[in-house]
């Protein structure tokens, strides 16, 4: 059983203009971003959960020779609305360290 | 650093963003490096969309006028000229003219006499409408197609300049270029590229600079790195001396702020890396080569922001240990009860209003429940945001709700509690609410079909 927080050494997230949010993974082997980068757990429908997503609007990017995948949403509500709690969704990524990835 | 006979261009670039913090000495030695142009972005959508429904800068005057002071000296001695682009944060032409106002200022106490090139891009509202009617306006996801109703809702629109009115500025002999809201990349491109330099590799060196030393591998030691740029490769040094880039801190830098880590739309095409090799060539430098740009049909991406309803804000903190031992009741029965309370004392005339609560220390940054397990705080901090379409109303929802907000009581209270305000008066009005309302591109008929270049000569205007 592993977590993100278990395979990853840098876990980020970060808008990427006003109406997306991008979320950086950064495994800590490459046999763990072979083994997890895809995961079904890392998939539109646990973003959609976590964060009110539109699966449809669900990218991921892995990245080999950076061990890494980028995962990009369309935010549910667009930067600095009414009921605004991260404006620069520097924080987004909290949520995502304790997806369990053995499904 | 070409193998062929074409002989780099060098784009020093101070900082990720002006007024962030030149520093003198990496100007000295990226003009001892033989630097050809200095280049700075000057903004971003990422703080919001008040700087550009206000049309105010993000960073201060002094800070800016700093940063400015630093590589106008630098320049002038050097005799290469500044471009900078996304002037004032937001790039909305009052964002350029308070720009201008602090270049003509330090030109002043210099005393030199530069020839500047405004580069506007904010667009009519009319003009927006007109091309939508054309066709001409696409939404890029998740938005929908554009309406009349939210151009008329826009304060500002600006178009992203690519890097042709930098390239015709300076042709015609700018000295110092301030440009509107301008894509990040073709303010740091355009000089490589109106030298001939690659199409792939001006671009891809643009975005890996565009945040000046963080493509570095001490981010915080030092503000800005150096680019030299040739036909088919790019090289990046940082500017401060003890300071590095690696592959990895040079190929991470595309993730930035990026959705895509691969592929870049900019004005005229596409940026693609997906190809792209880096490789250490000395301690301190990366080269990069295979990157390619992929010319698409012209394009320029809209940003509009606008001022919606208002808000009136207080806070307060609780340490008392019968609120933070069910915290969440506690959230739910204050926020029923300042609802009550406006509809009661206010009723209709409050119109459409909101009121949230967050609980910092608890769950504010996401609004989500907490793990039933997780142990009550030492203490927290209640934001409450009364929203509505009138200052006066929010600010009056406030008033409201402030007895309730201050002192609700929980069952097990045994007498009134008075939680711990911050201020007084205890309501603070915030404003309105900015956001930004496009996210389209306008396909052109030429790159300078929206920009409109004034020339502001010193020299000239000093012998009038």
């Amino acid at each position: 059983m592993a977590t993100v927080n278990d395979v990853c050494h840098l876990v980020r997230s970060k808008n990427a203009g006003p109406y997306w949010v991008t979320i950086d993974l950064f495994f800590n082997s490459s046999q763990n971003f072979a083994r997890y980068s895809q995961s079904e757990a890392l998939g539109p429908k646990t973003f959609e959960q976590l964060f009110g997503a539109d699966p449809a609007l669900v990218r991921s990017f892995p990245v080999a020779k950076l061990d890494m995948v980028k995962i990009s949403y369309a935010r549910s509500t667009p930067q600095g609305g009414v009921v605004e709690r991260d404006l620069h969704c520097g924080q987004q990524f909290v949520r995502l360290l304790d997806v369990e990835l053995d499904l | 650093m070409a193998a062929d006979d074409f002989e780099s261009i060098v784009v020093l670039v101070p900082t990720g963003s002006l007024g962030a913090g030149a520093r003198e000495d990496e100007i000295r030695y990226g003009i001892a490096q033989g630097a050809h142009v200095i280049a700075t972005d000057a903004g971003s959508t990422d703080s919001g969309a008040a700087y550009l429904a206000l049309g105010i800068s993000k960073n201060n005057k002094g800070s800016v006028k700093r940063d400015l002071t630093v590589l106008m000296k630098a320049a002038s001695a050097a005799d290469i000229p500044i471009v900078v682009g996304t002037s004032g944060q937001a790039g909305g032409d009052m964002n350029v003219d308070w720009t201008r106002d602090i270049v003509i200022e330090i030109a002043g106490e210099l005393g030199i006499r530069p020839k500047i090139a405004l580069l506007y891009s904010e667009l009519s509202k009319e003009t927006v409408k007109a091309k939508n009617a054309e066709g001409r306006i696409r939404p890029l996801a998740p938005m929908g197609a554009l309406d009349d109703a939210t151009v008329d809702d826009c304060d500002h629109i600006v178009a992203a300049l690519g890097p042709e009115p930098y390239i015709a500025a300076l042709k015609a002999g700018a000295d110092i270029i301030l440009g509107g809201r301008t894509t990040d990349t073709a303010v740091l491109a355009c000089y490589p590229l109106w030298k001939g330099a690659g199409l792939g590799a001006s671009w891809h060196a643009g975005k890996i600079a565009e945040c000046g030393a963080q493509c570095t591998v001490k981010t915080t030691d030092g503000a800005g790195v150096l680019l030299r740029i040739g036909r088919d490769a790019f090289e990046v040094e940082p500017l401060s001396t003890v300071n590095s880039c690696t592959p990895h801190s040079v190929s991470a830098h595309m993730l930035y702020e990026n959705s895509n880590p691969f592929l870049l739309v900019e004005p005229g095409g596409v940026l693609d890396v997906t190809n792209a090799d880096y490789q250490q060539v000395d301690p301190r430098v990366v080269r990069v080569t295979g990157s390619v740009w992929e010319p698409k049909p012209y394009t320029m991406k809209l940003e509009g922001a606008s001022s919606g309803q208002f808000q009136t804000i207080m806070l307060v903190g609780i340490q008392d240990p019968v609120v933070l031992h069910n915290i969440d009741a506690f959230h739910d029965r204050m926020l029923g009860a300042l609802n009550e309370r406006v509809r009661k004392t206010i009723g209709a005339a409050a119109g459409d209003f909101n009121i949230s609560l967050r609980l910092y220390g608890w769950n504010a940054v996401s609004g989500e429940k907490v793990a039933a397990e997780t142990p009550p705080p030492r203490e927290v901090g209640v934001l409450f945001v009364a929203t509505a379409a009138t200052q006066e109303m929010a600010t009056q929802i406030a008033k409201a709700c402030n007895p309730y907000f201050f002192h609700m009581h929980m069952p097990e209270h045994r007498e009134m509690p008075s939680y711990g305000f911050a201020f007084t008066p205890a309501d603070i009005e915030r404003g309105p609410v900015y956001e930004f309302r496009l996210n389209h591109v306008v396909e052109c008929d030429e790159p300078m079909e929206f920009v409109r270049t004034v020339w502001i000569d010193l020299a000239l205007e000093e012998e009038a």
